[in-house]
């Protein structure tokens, strides 16, 4: 059973963020990174990028594929975790203390139409229940 | 043969050399005298070998891959099928391989012939008017076949048109092929057979559809039931139907695309008409079209006119959307697929369709009692097995089945395509085949998953264990690539 | 019965009665009646290997080849010398009747291969990374410009006039299907002119600039201050150049260049009316993933030995589908293991001495041609390289008809494509040509009959 921390907001495509002192951390979950297997790389956007909530912003690529992450919520980019640059297995290791990208939120009020704990946890049994 | 092969950058010695050229037979030049600065400072790191060590290494090389020339390669939609040495023979004549491309027209009637006949007889294969041989492989020939159907609307002042359809199971060159023209691509599902939905494709046909990218077979093996209301409506709504031929190996001489009311094509010619695919390539994508589109043909185009071939000049054709590629394509393997529509002619061509269906009808009636087919009834030239039951199952994937396919011997289907089908292995046996190797493979097949049901997945993690590698780990190359040589290793 | 396909007629037989059906008809059964055909009327009975071999003999004899015809003809497709040991190896059907290498445990002849290619065109280009080839070298500049394009996120493209007019053509193309915008920079005296292209640049829209050296008119670019003004206005460059050049002339990549492409004919392929032979690009590693193509790279196996497969994959059209950086599949592997073969025969030395012969061919040619009164170089002083423009006293066309009543094949004829050049022709002088076909050519071309 994929992690599910209680004190994050979570998007049906397996993001998740966080406030910090008004700034969005975004990342993608524990799910997503088990789904995709072995990540390899991770794509940047450029900082200072303007973002729609839902609007793809940045890829991980696995072996297996590449997955685009879609922004939770729209904003500004203002820095992304270089660290991922040189070592990107860390999203395998721990996929939420190894966010992608630190926004600036337009708009807070969005994060309240955003998946809590307990409905992404339904999400993911429901999932888990299709692919048997 | 466990001896470690080594790199050509290995085996280099510094002095050796594996050519001679005559001696020079006027003065000399100085490269900082005839180039200045430009002349080269510091040497490339090519390799320093004899010829014996070249060929040696090559040779050693070679015998790592397993070809068509060794066994069987049932790779779905890839069509590997027996690749006639006669072709490689003509190709290498000197009357074609040492041809220069713009030497007089008068010098070259020969092969320019060659280029209309064939172009000709790919049009009377499928129905269509028209032929370019330009484009050098099948994405090149969608890219280009799109490229007509985008010229054609803005032919007609019909800007609005920038979607192009394409089924859920297609190949993923399909939607490439349409971003890379400038259209956005539009999925519609197809249904457990990898049929379009009639009523599906006519609920997003509107006045913003291209066209509608179409195989058929399609990559279930599977003839569209439907084909003529599927065309019909896309025309009806004002766009194009495009027909990729990676599957037209099924239906030479049973059915023709232009018949079926597609508009513009492109043929494989390493797939359906015997060209070796060369580890890669060079293939050829030829492109048909309709009448209507033949003015937007590449340049240049051969024209046969008062007993004398003649390639257009440019201003011949104003509404050609230009060029694709330098030349006229890739003429050496244009030259074997004129040889093996010559050698086989209208019975041979039929002939190879319908031994492509009966060998793939015969081994899915095999292999599917092992798996779940994903096609009901007959299927066409290829078949596509449900790897998702035995998965379940017993823990074994189907790449593992893959490996294990090497282990026997043979070169394992096409793993994980079409997407719409779980675990899939694509079976595509050929028509030259025979049937003790149909049998062969199925006996392979069927030990296999025995072995999957008794044993489970830990038998299969060593496999294969007879190649010349094992199971390489992919996940290093993609994180810290190394896409050279790294000298001082 | 075909000859290609094994099964008899008692194999038929017993293989429908196994499926159950009747006859093969009834496996196409599901193809509706109103698209079913008969036949295929206007194709040709079949012939036996005898009388295909006659009949392509035929078209082959109805064309005058170059081992016929000394070739002084060059524009994009160079005569140069082929060792026989290239066709034995690619005439192997391990290289030859093999896929795309997707299973890497019996694939390992082919990747290594292409990874050896890599090094090579790395080494030659002086670039970090090369991938596994494109069609030829007019279509890998287009792909060098649409990638360009992405990675500055700005819309045109710039080319010289002095880049092959074919190039040329395919850039056209494929910007119009990209919604790229185009523009041609003027030569002057045979080079980029410099004033035209700061004008060109000064807008500070243009993604790259496609400079090719050695130039359709054979001269050689000044490459390092073309890269200084392209990179001044933020654009990339890209350098079309040619794999046997580079033996002889400075690595682009050491004079600045972001993009290298062009066409590899020259090592190792024949000139075969055009095709089959490839093309090539190289980069840096910021421009690593957005690279079209196949790419092999250098990993391990679960044993720990040394293992080829190909990599960084989702950059294509098979995982990406319509995000991918191009669309390519097949490329054109077996024209690279020729000129991976070549190139191992001749070495960094044997590359060189090549050039030497060429550039020392090509002097005499233009001395001797020069002196005969009846040509003068379009653009003396100019560096070139194994082709140069010669302006002609008389009308090329009827020079070029002379040249081969002789039985030589001349130049190509500029003036259709640059009426600037007044009976200007393109002359190549490759190592295969001798001295006495020089003399020949100067003979005939420069005589007064």
């Amino acid at each position: 059973m994929a992690k599910i921390p209680q004190d994050l907001r979570y998007t049906k495509d397996h993001e998740w963020i966080r406030m910090e002192d008004g700034v969005g951390v975004v990342g993608i979950t524990d799910y997503a990174q088990h789904a995709m297997g072995d990540v390899v790389y991770v794509e940047f956007p450029e900082k200072g990028r303007k973002v729609r909530a839902g609007e793809d912003f940045a890829v991980v690529e696995s072996v297996k594929g590449a997955n685009d992450v879609f922004s939770p919520v729209s904003g500004t980019v203002l820095e992304v975790n270089d660290t991922l640059e040189e070592s990107p297995e860390l999203l395998n290791q721990d996929a939420y203390a190894n966010w992608l990208v630190r926004l600036e939120v337009a708009d807070p009020g969005e994060l309240d139409s955003l998946l809590d704990h307990a409905a992404y946890a339904a999400l993911l049994e429901e999932l888990e229940a299709e692919n048997g | 043969m466990t001896r470690r092969m080594e790199t050509v950058f290995e085996a280099s010695r510094p002095g050796r050399k594996g050519y001679a050229l005559p001696e020079l037979d006027v003065p000399a030049v100085d490269c900082r005298t005839a180039l200045g600065k430009a002349c080269r400072g510091k040497p490339p790191r090519l390799p320093e070998m004899a010829e014996v060590d070249v060929v040696r290494h090559f040779t050693r090389l070679s015998k790592l891959n397993y070809s068509v020339d060794e066994g069987f390669y049932p790779l779905g939609s890839c069509t590997m099928k027996y690749n006639p040495k006669v072709n490689e023979v003509a190709a290498r004549m000197p009357g074609f391989a040492r041809l220069h491309p713009l030497q007089p027209e008068e010098t070259a009637q020969g092969a320019m012939k060659l280029l209309f006949d064939l172009g000709a007889m790919l049009a009377e294969i499928t129905g269509m008017d028209a032929v370019t041989l330009q484009p050098a492989a099948g994405a090149h020939g969608e890219q280009t076949g799109l490229m007509l159907i985008k010229a054609w609307h803005e032919s007609r002042g019909d800007a609005k048109r920038t979607k192009v359809i394409v089924p859920d199971s297609a190949h993923g060159t399909n939607p490439a092929s349409a971003a890379v023209t400038g259209f956005e691509t539009v999925e519609v599902a197809s249904d457990d057979e990898g049929m379009v939905d009639l009523g599906s494709l006519e609920a997003i046909l509107d006045d913003t559809v291209a066209a509608l990218m179409l195989t058929n077979p399609n990559t279930l093996g599977i003839f569209e039931k439907h084909i003529l209301e599927l065309t019909e409506a896309v025309h009806r709504a004002g766009g194009l139907v495009y027909y990729d031929g990676a599957n037209l190996n099924a239906i030479m001489g049973k059915a023709r695309p232009g018949d079926m009311g597609f508009d513009v094509l492109h043929l494989n010619l390493h797939k359906t008409f015997g060209t070796p695919h060369g580890g890669g390539g060079p293939g050829a994508g030829p492109v048909g079209v309709k009448a209507e589109l033949e003015p937007f043909l590449p340049s240049p185009v051969v024209v046969h006119k008062g007993g004398r071939y003649t390639f257009t000049g440019k201003d011949e054709r104003p509404r050609s959307i230009g060029r694709v590629r330098s030349f006229y394509g890739n003429f050496g393997v244009l030259v074997k697929a004129y040889a093996y529509i010559r050698a086989l002619g209208p019975e041979g061509l039929k002939e190879a369709s319908e031994m492509s269906v009966l060998n793939a009808n015969y081994l899915a009636k095999k292999l599917g009692g092992l798996y779940p087919l994903a096609h009901k009834g007959h299927c066409m030239h290829e078949f596509v097995l449900n790897g998702g039951p035995l998965k379940h199952e017993t823990g074994v994937s189907t790449l593992d089945v893959a490996k294990a396919v090497i282990e026997a011997g043979f070169h394992p289907p096409t793993i994980y395509f079409p997407l719409i089908v779980p675990e899939a292995l694509m079976v595509e046996p050929t028509e030259t085949e025979s049937v003790e190797t149909l049998d062969r493979f199925a006996d392979a097949m069927e030990e296999i998953v025995a072995k999957a049901r008794s044993e489970g997945p830990e038998a299969f993690r060593g496999l294969p264990t007879t190649t010349p590698i094992s199971r390489p780990d992919e996940t290093t190359a993609a994180r810290n690539p190394i896409l050279r040589w790294q000298f001082g290793e | 019965m075909s000859r290609y396909t094994p099964a008899t007629a008692e194999d038929r037989r017993r293989m429908l009665e196994y499926i159950g059906v009747g006859s093969i008809d009834d496996l196409y059964s599901g193809i509706p009646a109103g698209v079913r055909q008969k036949d295929l009327p206007d194709i040709p009975k079949a012939l036996s290997e005898p009388e295909v071999i006659r009949d392509l003999r035929e078209l082959a004899g109805a064309n005058r080849n170059i081992d016929d015809l000394p070739c002084f003809l060059g524009a994009g497709i160079y005569d140069h010398f082929i060792p026989a040991a290239v066709d034995s190896i690619i005439s192997r059907g391990e290289f030859t009747t093999c896929y795309t290498p997707y299973q890497p445990e019996v694939s390992q002849g082919t990747l290594q291969a292409i990874f050896q290619y890599q090094t090579m065109v790395c080494e030659l280009t002086g670039m970090e990374v090369s991938n596994a080839s494109m069609y030829d070298g007019a279509s890998a500049t287009a792909e060098a410009a649409v990638l360009a394009a992405s990675a500055t996120k700005r819309k045109k493209i710039l080319w010289g006039r002095n880049v092959n007019p074919q190039t040329k053509e395919v850039l056209r193309t494929y910007c119009w299907s990209r919604g790229l915008e185009h523009g041609e920079v003027p030569a002057a005296g045979g080079t980029i002119d410099r004033e035209a292209l700061d004008g060109a640049l000064s807008a500070g829209d243009a993604a790259a600039l496609v400079v090719q050296s050695p130039s359709f008119f054979g001269t050689v670019e000044d490459i390092k201050a073309l890269a200084e003004k392209v990179h001044g206005a933020g654009a990339l460059l890209i350098v079309v150049t040619d794999l046997l050049a580079l033996g002889t002339l400075e690595a682009p990549g050491a004079l600045g260049a972001d993009i290298v492409a062009g066409d590899g004919q020259t090592v190792g392929n024949p000139a075969s009316f055009g095709g089959p032979a490839f093309g090539f690009i190289a980069v840096n590693k910021p421009l690593m993933r957005k690279m079209p193509g196949r790419i092999c790279g250098q990993t391990v196996d679960s044993r720990g030995r040394r293992a080829f497969v190909l990599t960084l994959q989702a950059r294509e059209q098979h995982i990406r589908r319509e995000k991918a950086t191009s669309n390519i599949c097949s490329n054109q592997n077996l024209c690279i293991v020729a000129a991976s073969v070549y190139l191992s025969l001749l070495g960094p030395q044997g590359l060189a001495e090549v050039g030497g012969q060429i550039m020392a061919k090509t002097e005499y040619a233009l001395g001797r041609l020069e002196k005969s009164g009846k040509f003068r170089r379009a653009f003396p002083g100019v560096p070139c390289f194994r082709e140069a423009v010669l302006l002609s006293e008389r009308p090329v066309k009827e020079l070029n008809r002379r040249l081969l009543d002789a039985g030589i094949i001349g130049g190509y004829s500029l003036e259709p494509l640059y009426p600037e050049l007044e009976n200007g022709w393109l002359l190549a002088v490759t190592e295969n040509r001798t001295k006495q076909e020089i003399d020949r050519l100067v003979a005939v071309a420069g005589g007064d009959a």
